[in-house]
């Protein structure tokens, strides 16, 4: 019996000590550390919610916070959209639509952080060129203002993702049963008529993986802003997780960056969870 | 019948339309990479006037190509590896262990992936200063962890599919459990392998965030965190930093056009499941 479980543990140690050393030893000494005076290197007396209730005075923080609401509502929506809209057009039968998808799909192959220097490229310099040609000044000094540099980093998001989720859309498409569609379409259904009561609830799951996907994507996204925005003008544009790591690592606040970042992975993993759940009671209902 | 192939041609129409708008700030990068700095200035849209390729000698140095190019294949190729190797072994020996210790680690695996990284981003970083490992194998195995529970996940559900007979036959043949695995088991389980390959590449190639609070020695720097060099200053080396971004793109474009559909089926796979 001893030797037939040694093999198991042999098997399993490896990756298991990996996630232990690199996630929930740092998840349990962070949650620990949240509630102390921790500077980094030690912490010399525990303080309770002091932290957490400075969030609450931390203007900086609540502002990220729901500029990364706003943010994240506004692209899952947009994603999701223009995703749904790229598969159901490459879905058809027509010369190229594969070559279509992989010009939708390449973005996401690549870095965030060099995507954001290239629309950075394009926001400035591309913009104001355009501005320039057609008479518009308010193209010019795009990322200089909140309002557009939010807009920007939407414009990048969509552009970025759409294509991820339109490949996912696309899995749901083509699994779906054409003889519905063709029986609907026998019946004198529209083109809309369908889509709205056959391919809709067809593909209900579709939407379950690509809000979560979305969610946490937009709700997590450092790299884009770092390299888009870097957070100007004055953190009207920082998100989140760039205010959890200025904290840290900017002004030395370790304790309170890592409250923050506790607060971060409950608000996460709560609306994550819920949406989840909604999302499958829907599917049923569809 | 008529009012179908309208449609389709509406269809059609549009999505070529779109692709090019997709594709715009790529062309937009490659035209004015190959521009002077006064041109840019002048002629941000167009084609250049004066077609000039000095700018890719200059990013080239100054990016430090070969050899970030060199790191970032080390360390991407240095991790998938083992997070091949140790996540297909984990995902085995839980699948054919039909005891609660194994349900229970499988679900600490997979409660894992909703643990954003900020969360243990500053312990991880301090622990793994004091313990000295804040270097290029600190940083696989870092790799390892994080990439650890959506490879298991995915590793899980195709063992799964496979006959425990197969086990049983190569057992009666002699074979232990690590040869079970290795010459048995692992080569059926090649189509997941490609898909965990890919995903986990993908991630870790393009990662900035952890290597740039992981790696700080110089000379060690992937190609994301050379990246910063053009972005550092106050005035901005457009014509140099479009042609560093291109360069860090031709190499993700060119694996993308020999293999775009394994990559998408993989990326697919990895979120569907």
């Amino acid at each position: 019996m001893k030797r037939k479980n040694s093999w198991f543990y042999f098997f399993i140690a490896p990756i298991f000590i990996a996630l232990v050393m690199v996630i929930i030893v740092p998840l349990i000494l962070g949650i620990y550390y949240s509630f102390t005076n921790w500077n980094g290197i030690q912490s010399t007396k525990m303080v309770g919610f002091a932290n957490y209730v400075a969030i609450f005075h931390d203007k900086g923080f609540i502002d990220s916070l729901w500029f990364t609401v706003k943010f994240s509502i506004v692209s899952i929506v947009l994603t999701n959209l223009i995703g749904l809209s790229l598969a159901l057009i490459v879905t058809q039968k027509f010369k190229g639509n594969h070559f279509l998808r992989t010009v939708f799909f390449m973005p996401n192959l690549i870095g965030g952080l060099i995507l954001g220097f290239i629309w950075q490229f394009i926001f400035i310099k591309a913009f104001s060129s355009v501005g320039d040609l057609i008479g518009m000044a308010s193209l010019k000094d795009w990322l200089a203002t909140p309002d557009t540099g939010f807009w920007g980093l939407v414009i990048l998001m969509s552009w970025q993702y759409s294509g991820y989720i339109m490949v996912i859309y696309i899995a749901y498409l083509e699994g779906m049963d054409r003889e519905l569609l063709e029986a609907a379409e026998i019946d004198g259904a529209n083109i809309w008529q369908r889509f709205r009561h056959i391919i809709v609830p067809l593909i209900a799951p579709a939407f379950t993986v690509n809000l979560f996907l979305t969610l946490s994507n937009s709700f997590k996204m450092y790299d884009q802003n770092l390299s888009l925005t870097a957070g100007g003008p004055y953190n009207s544009t920082q998100m989140v997780a760039m205010n959890i790591f200025n904290t840290a690592f900017g002004q030395n606040q370790m304790a309170l960056g890592q409250a923050k970042a506790v607060v971060f992975f409950v608000v996460i993993a709560a609306v994550s969870l819920t949406q989840v759940y909604y999302s499958k009671k829907r599917e049923v209902e569809l | 019948m008529k009012s179908r192939n309208n449609w389709r041609y509406l269809f059609a129409g549009i999505g070529f339309f779109l692709a090019i708008v997709w594709i715009l700030p790529f062309y937009l990068m490659l035209s004015n990479s190959f521009k002077t700095k006064a041109e840019i200035f002048l002629n941000a849209l167009g084609l250049p006037h004066r077609f000039t390729a000095e700018n890719y000698p200059t990013a080239m140095q100054q990016l430090d190509f070969f050899r970030s190019f060199l790191n970032s294949i080390i360390i991407t190729v240095c991790s998938i590896t083992i997070i091949i190797i140790f996540s297909s072994m984990a995902a085995y020996a839980l699948v054919r262990t039909k005891r609660k210790v194994s349900s229970v680690i499988f679900m600490i695996f997979i409660a894992a992936m909703l643990i954003p990284f900020q969360t243990v981003m500053i312990p991880l970083i301090s622990v793994f200063g004091a313990a000295e490992m804040l270097n290029r194998v600190g940083l696989m195995f870092m790799y390892l962890g994080f990439g650890s529970s959506l490879s298991i996940f995915l590793y899980h559900g195709s063992i799964k599919s496979i006959s425990v007979s197969l086990d049983e036959a190569a057992r009666i043949d002699g074979c232990n459990r690590w040869q079970t695995f290795w010459y048995v088991i692992f080569p059926i389980l090649k189509p997941m392998t490609v898909t965990v390959m890919i995903l986990n590449a993908v991630w870790i190639w393009n990662d900035y965030l952890l290597p740039s609070l992981v790696i700080n020695s110089p000379g060690k720097e992937t190609i994301p965190l050379k990246m910063f060099f053009f972005f550092g200053e106050y005035t901005k080396q457009w014509h140099l930093a479009l042609a560093g971004l291109t360069l860090s793109i031709i190499p993700i474009i060119l694996v993308y056009f020999f293999a775009q559909r394994q990559i998408i089926k993989g990326m697919t796979q990895g979120s569907v499941k």
